[in-house]
C-alpha cells in the first residue's frame, strides 16, 4: 500500500513537472527605450510574428517572452538584465541583442548560465567565439564587408574608396573586412574616417566633404541602421557627390527598409551588399512580409532586423523541438549546430563550427521609380560564411 | 582650384553650422548675462521649438516660414508660462539649485517628447526651393547651407540693431551691465526678464528647426548640443550679441576643420579649444572683465 501510494505519489511529481515545463521562458534583451527603441522594435516584431505564425509545431509546449530593456550600448545594463533573466526569471533561453559592445559585455554571464543564447542582431564578428553559448541567427560585419570589398573591385571596377565608419567595434570590423576584400583583388583604400560614436547621429558633412575632396570611385559606409541612415544619404545627396561621379556604398544598413521609402529620390543609385531586403524574390519572403503587414499594418515593413528576430526564434522552436522541450544548454546549442532553415533571406545554416551563420549575400542597386524605391538584385554569391574567423583574423582566430 | 573649393567648403559648410549655434545660444547668451540664471533647459525649447516646426509641417503640410513663426511663438509663449510658474522663483536662488532646477526641466521636457511622439529621430523635409545644389559662381554648395548662412547674418543685424538702438535694447544692455541701477530708474526688471526669456526661448526653437535637417532632432537633442551651446556663450561673453554672433561661427568653422582634417580625435579639440580661450579670457573672446 504504502509502495503504491508513493509511486503515484512520484507519477504525480513527475506529471507536475511536465506540465510546468510546458512553458518555456525565453528572455529577449533589447534596447526598448532611448536612441535604439526603434531597432528594438523590428526584432521584437520579427520574433513575436515567428511565435505567432509557428505556435502550433511546438506544441504541446508554448514560449513566453520576457522582455526587459537595456536602454544603451554601455554594457552595464545588459549585465544585470542577462544576470537577473537568469537567475530570478530562470528563463530557459536568452535571444536579442542589439548592440555588439552588450553582448561582449554578458559573454561571461551568458557561459556561467549555461543557457542557449541567440544573438539577433550584434554583428562584432568574434562575439561568437566568447561564449559557447552563443548562437547568431543576424550577420557579422564581415559577411556584408568581405564581400561587397571584393564586389566593389570586380563588379563595380572601382580602383580607389575612401571608407566612413562609425567609430565603434562593428564599424571597425566592417572597415577591416571591406579593406581586406577591396585590397586583395586590387583595390585601393585612399583614406578612413571615423564618423563619431553609435550613440547619436552626428552631422556627417564635415567627414563627406572630406570624403568628397579625396574623389574615389566608391565611398564605403558604415553606420548603424535607423536614423544614421537617412542622415548618411540626405548628406551625400546634400553635398552633390553623386553628380562628382563617387559611388555610395556599404552594408545593407544605408538602405534599411524602414528607412527607404522616405529617402525618397535619394536613395536613387544606392548600391548596397546585404543577406536581405524585403524586396527579395522568393517564396518564404513573399509569405514573410504578407504576415508581417497583416500584423502591423500595410504601411509598415519588415526589414534585415526583423528578419535576424524571426529567424532567432525559429532557431530556438528547432533547439525546443530538438531537446524535447528541455531546451539544456548544451543539448541545445548542440542541436542548432548544422541546423538549416528557409529563411525569409534565402537558405541559412548555424555553422556547426562557429555557431555564427551561413547565408547568401544579395548585391542590390535601389531604383526610385513611380513614386517608391525598390532595390533590384544586380548579383548573389551563395553560402558566404563569416570571413573573419575563416582568416582567423585578430580575436575572431581565438 | 582645388585648393579654393576646399577652403570655399569649409567656411560655408562651418558657417551654416555656426549660424543655427549662433541663433540657438543668443537667448542663453542674454538670459544668463541679465539675470545670471544658469538655465540648462534652453536645450530643451529649441528641441521643442524644433518639433513643432517639423511636425506641422511634416504632418499638418504648415508651409516652411509659417512653420517658423509657430515655432517662434508657440515656444515662447510655453516659456513665458514656464518663467512665471517656476524661473521666476529662482532668480534669487543660489545657483546650484538653479542649475538643478533647469537641468531637471530638461530631463522632464526629454521624457514628455518621447512619451507623446516618441524618441525617433524626426525628418525634416526642405522645401523644394532649399533643396539640391546651388552655383555661386566659385563653387556650388548646398542650397540650404547658403540660405542658413544668409538668414542668419540678416538675424544677427537685426537683433543689433534691436540691441543698440531701440529703448528696450537700452535696457537690457543696462540691465547686464548693472541691474540695481536700472531697477532704481524704475525699469520693470521682471517684465523685461520675461519678455527676453520669451525672445532667446523663441530663437532657440527657430535654432532647433534651422538644424534639425543636418543636426538631427529627437528629444535628446536637448542635452547632445548643450555643450555647444553652452561653449559658445562661454567664449563669446554673457550677455553680448556680437559676442556671441563670432564665437558661434569660429566654434562652427573650428568643429567643422578639425572633424574633417583630425575626424580621430575632432571633438575632443574642440573642447581643448575652448578651455585654452577661457584660460586665457576667463570672461570669454568677446566679454568685458568686470
Amino acid at each position: 500500500m504504502l509502495k503504491r501510494l508513493m509511486m503515484s505519489a512520484a507519477v504525480l511529481v513527475a506529471a507536475g513537472g511536465i506540465a510546468a515545463a510546458q512553458e518555456i521562458k525565453v528572455g529577449l534583451l533589447l534596447p526598448y527605450s532611448g536612441v535604439g527603441a526603434e531597432l528594438a522594435q523590428p526584432i521584437d516584431r520579427g520574433a513575436e510574428l515567428y511565435i505567432k505564425t509557428h505556435a502550433d509545431e511546438i506544441k504541446p509546449f508554448t514560449v513566453k517572452l520576457i522582455k526587459r530593456d537595456v536602454k544603451d550600448a554601455s554594457g552595464a545594463t545588459a549585465k544585470i538584465v542577462v544576470q537577473e533573466l537568469l537567475t530570478q526569471d530562470n528563463v530557459d533561453a536568452l535571444a536579442g541583442w542589439v548592440y555588439s559592445p552588450n553582448a561582449i559585455a554578458t559573454a561571461p554571464l551568458v557561459t556561467a548560465g549555461k543557457k542557449l543564447a541567440v544573438l539577433m542582431n550584434a554583428g562584432t564578428a568574434h562575439i561568437t567565439n566568447m561564449s559557447p553559448y552563443y548562437a547568431r541567427t543576424s550577420f557579422s560585419m564581415w559577411h556584408a564587408g568581405h564581400a561587397l570589398g571584393e564586389a566593389a573591385a570586380k563588379q563595380l571596377g572601382a580602383k580607389t574608396a575612401v571608407i566612413g565608419y562609425t567609430d565603434f567595434p562593428p564599424g571597425k570590423d566592417s572597415l577591416a573586412a571591406f579593406k581586406m576584400a577591396f585590397e586583395k583583388n586590387g583595390g585601393k583604400v585612399i583614406d578612413e574616417i571615423p564618423m563619431g560614436g553609435a550613440n547619436a547621429v552626428p552631422d556627417f558633412t564635415p567627414f563627406f566633404q572630406r570624403a568628397k575632396d579625396k574623389k574615389p570611385d566608391v565611398f564605403f559606409v558604415f553606420v548603424p541602421g535607423g536614423d544614421h541612415s537617412t542622415a548618411v544619404v540626405r548628406t551625400y545627396n546634400a553635398l552633390g557627390m553623386k553628380q562628382a561621379g563617387i559611388k555610395l556604398i556599404g552594408p545593407g544598413d544605408i538602405t534599411q527598409d524602414t528607412k527607404l521609402q522616405p529617402m525618397g529620390q535619394n536613395a536613387d543609385g544606392l548600391i548596397t551588399m546585404h543577406h536581405y531586403n524585403a524586396d527579395l524574390d522568393n517564396p518564404q519572403n513573399k509569405k514573410f512580409v504578407e504576415d508581417w503587414k497583416k500584423a502591423y499594418g500595410a504601411d509598415s515593413t519588415p526589414d534585415f532586423m526583423a528578419v535576424g528576430g524571426y529567424d532567432g526564434m525559429a532557431a530556438i522552436f528547432a533547439a525546443i523541438k530538438a531537446t524535447n522541450g528541455k531546451l539544456d544548454g548544451d543539448k541545445a546549442v548542440a542541436a542548432l549546430k548544422g541546423w538549416k532553415f528557409d529563411s525569409p533571406r534565402g537558405p541559412i545554416q548555424i555553422d556547426p563550427e562557429t555557431r555564427d551563420i551561413i547565408m547568401n549575400e544579395y548585391l542590390s542597386q535601389a531604383a526610385f521609380q513611380n513614386g517608391r524605391v525598390v532595390q533590384k538584385n544586380i548579383g548573389k554569391i551563395d553560402a558566404v560564411k563569416d570571413a573573419c574567423k575563416a582568416n582567423k583574423i585578430g580575436p575572431c582566430g581565438k | 582650384m582645388i585648393f579654393g573649393e576646399d577652403v570655399a567648403g569649409i567656411v560655408l559648410g562651418g558657417l551654416a553650422a555656426g549660424m543655427v549655434l549662433f541663433v540657438v545660444s543668443v537667448g542663453l547668451s542674454v538670459t544668463m548675462g541679465l539675470m545670471g540664471f544658469v538655465n540648462l533647459a534652453h536645450g530643451g525649447f529649441a528641441m521643442i521649438g524644433g518639433y513643432i516646426i517639423v511636425l506641422s509641417m511634416n504632418r499638418l503640410g504648415v508651409p516652411f516660414v509659417p512653420a517658423l513663426i509657430l515655432g517662434f511663438t508657440l515656444t515662447a509663449a510655453l516659456s513665458v508660462v514656464l518663467e512665471r510658474l517656476f524661473y521666476s522663483k529662482l532668480y534669487r536662488a543660489a545657483e546650484l539649485d538653479q542649475v538643478l532646477f533647469s537641468i531637471g526641466l530638461a530631463f522632464v521636457m526629454i521624457a514628455t517628447v518621447t512619451i507623446v511622439i516618441g524618441p525617433e529621430t524626426q525628418p525634416m523635409i526642405l522645401p523644394s526651393w532649399l533643396r539640391g545644389q546651388i552655383d555661386l559662381g566659385f563653387t556650388s554648395y548646398r542650397t540650404y547651407s547658403i540660405f542658413l548662412i544668409v538668414f542668419g547674418a540678416l538675424v544677427a543685424f537685426c537683433l543689433w540693431l534691436g540691441f543698440e538702438r531701440t529703448r528696450i535694447g537700452a535696457q537690457i544692455r543696462a540691465a547686464v551691465d548693472n541691474r540695481k541701477m536700472v531697477e532704481s530708474l524704475g525699469i520693470n526688471i521682471d517684465r523685461l526678464f520675461t519678455f527676453t526669456f520669451a525672445f532667446g526661448s523663441g530663437m532657440a526653437a527657430l535654432g532647433g528647426g534651422f538644424g534639425a535637417e543636418f543636426l538631427g532632432l529627437d528629444p535628446q537633442y536637448t542635452l547632445k548640443y548643450l555643450v555647444y551651446f553652452l561653449i559658445v556663450v562661454a567664449v563669446g561673453g554673457m550677455g553680448r550679441i556680437t559676442g556671441v554672433f563670432y564665437a558661434a561661427l569660429i566654434i562652427g568653422i573650428m568643429d567643422f576643420i578639425l572633424k574633417k582634417y583630425l575626424p580621430a580625435g575632432g571633438t575632443i579639440f574642440i573642447y581643448v579649444l575652448t578651455i585654452l580661450i577661457l584660460l586665457i579670457r576667463p570672461q570669454g573672446l568677446f566679454g568685458r572683465s568686470n
